[in-house]
């Protein structure tokens, strides 16, 4: 076991940006990511950290200046939130089309209007389709480690692509948490410095960014989607290997208590805690219910999900974001849509809780799942709601 | 380029589109995007080369005789070079009657 200490998540985050040795680092501080980028500038500063820190005006610039210094070869980290992203969803597109492994962290908030500055995923389904590398973290330390595992899948040449790490903001980035820390030794092992591709210098000159026809277009768009689809392999290879370096062992889809279970929970990031705290009492009373936990929102992984919920006759999904005039949260449309092929499928029944971080207790999940139940029950199979609204 | 771009399947495509041959850009023929082309009365011209210096293709160039002849594989039709020609040299015919 490695050290084990208290520290602030975000803090934490910033220290494995630094343990990376990236050469670049380029946002704009939003609330709730402000310290991660707050300790970077100081790391950098101090001379505790040989990168570049680039103070830009704007979100839009911060993975502009990304884009442009990993296209060089440089490693290249940067976060945001919220509106922050919205500034920033132009070039997410840019940057995963280019296929360049930049890391971004989400602290994850509520889009305006109305304004909030509180916790939920509504900036992340706004890029949901924007062709990065998408993990959802539970806790402080999967935030930690997940940092490494980002650089290490996203530089891979059978992958090249962005990752967003996205981490509940409050709820994880301002909680402090005992996090085993690893030693630098064993990440310079686990992650060797970024050998790109292809690479921005003037003794071989390329093009990148170049404009397509429509006589090609399809066929760049086929290329980034089949590439996608295909890390797969690597991001569970990474996982192993970091395992195997730490004992901490990751999935794509994690299962708690999940196994004949009647009624499944799902969840993302760091209601999982919370939901599972409420799997222990509901199985303590004798009933049959379970959780399934996302950690990899893109690629989605569909054969383990399916097979996580196979068996269950409901499937109550927590969604933390509105498709406004949707098929209901965008969570659960995807898994109703994922489960739509099997010859015995389980009612999907969605919830859309703690939008703008409105607290969901243990209680609350309770609450859900026996609502979805009887509801599934009286033969509303596709029910949805946004849990909790006074009338 | 060994075949045209319409032909390339998509697992010929490099990762993320870069293009590794500098320079290919003068293989695109900008000249297809044209309606109207210049025409040269020779004897109005007075070698002043503001065509060659206005053009935004960089599509003149200077041939044996000391005439800036624009080559209609780059030229648009933009009409700037007979906007600019002081003697009214450059006139914009239609491509299709100019043929």
């Amino acid at each position: 076991m490695g050290k084990r200490v208290g520290m602030e998540v975000s803090i934490a985050a910033a220290e494995a940006v630094k343990q990376c040795n990236v050469d670049v680092i380029s946002a704009y501080p939003i609330t709730p990511q402000t310290h991660i980028v707050e300790h970077l500038a100081d790391v950098v500063a101090n001379g505790e950290m040989d990168a570049e820190f680039f103070c830009v005006e704007s979100e839009h610039s911060a993975l502009s200046v990304c884009v442009g210094s990993e296209a060089t070869g440089a490693r290249s980290f940067t976060c945001t939130s919220s509106q922050g992203l919205a500034l920033m969803s132009e070039i997410t597109f840019i940057a995963s089309g280019l296929r360049l492994p930049i890391v971004m962290i989400l602290a994850n908030r509520a889009i305006s209007a109305p304004l909030s500055i509180w916790n939920d995923h509504s900036d992340a389904m706004m890029v949901r389709d924007c062709g990065w590398i998408q993990f959802f973290t539970e806790n402080g330390q999967e935030v930690y480690d997940h940092v490494f595992i980002s650089y290490k899948v996203a530089e891979d040449r059978d992958v090249l692509f962005p990752v967003i790490i996205n981490m509940d903001g409050f709820i994880l980035s301002h909680v402090i948490e005992p996090i085993e820390l690893i030693g630098q030794e064993k990440i310079d092992q686990f992650l060797p410095p970024y050998r790109p591709l292809h690479s921005l210098h003037p003794d071989k000159p390329v093009t990148m960014g170049a404009f397509a026809l429509p006589s090609i277009f399809a066929e760049a768009k086929m290329a980034q989607e089949v590439a996608l689809r295909s890390s797969m392999p690597k991001i569970l290879e990474t996982w192993k290997a970091f395992g195997d370096m730490t004992g901490r062992y990751y999935k794509p889809i994690e299962t708690y208590k999940a196994e004949n279970a009647d009624t499944i929970l799902v969840t993302m990031g760091s209601f999982g805690e919370t939901a599972s705290v409420a799997v222990d009492k509901m199985r303590e009373e004798g009933r049959a219910v379970g959780l399934v936990k996302i950690r990899l929102w893109r690629p989605f992984p569909f054969e383990d999900f399916k097979k996580a919920v196979q068996g269950a006759k409901n499937v109550v999904v927590i969604d933390r974001a509105v498709s406004t005039g949707g098929p209901k949260g965008p969570v659960a449309s995807e898994l109703r849509s994922a489960l739509y092929g099997e010859p015995v499928h389980p009612a999907v029944y969605c919830f859309v809780a703690g939008i703008s971080g409105r607290d969901v207790t243990p209680k609350d999940f309770v609450k859900m799942v026996e609502k979805a139940e009887i509801e599934i029950e009286e033969g509303n199979k596709e029910g949805y709601e946004i849990y909790g609204v006074r009338e | 380029m060994t075949k045209p771009e319409s032909e390339w399947t998509w697992k010929e495509l490099t990762v993320g589109n870069v293009v590794l041959e500098p320079g290919n850009a003068s293989e695109y023929r900008t000249g297809d995007w044209k309606s109207l082309k210049p025409v040269l009365t020779k004897e109005l011209c007075i070698h002043c080369g503001l065509c060659y210096i206005y053009c935004p293709d960089m599509a003149y160039n200077l041939n044996e005789e000391g005439y800036f002849i624009a080559d209609l594989f780059y030229c648009k039709g933009c009409g700037i070079c007979a906007k600019e020609c002081p003697t009214g040299a450059i006139k914009m015919v239609v491509e299709e009657e100019g043929k």
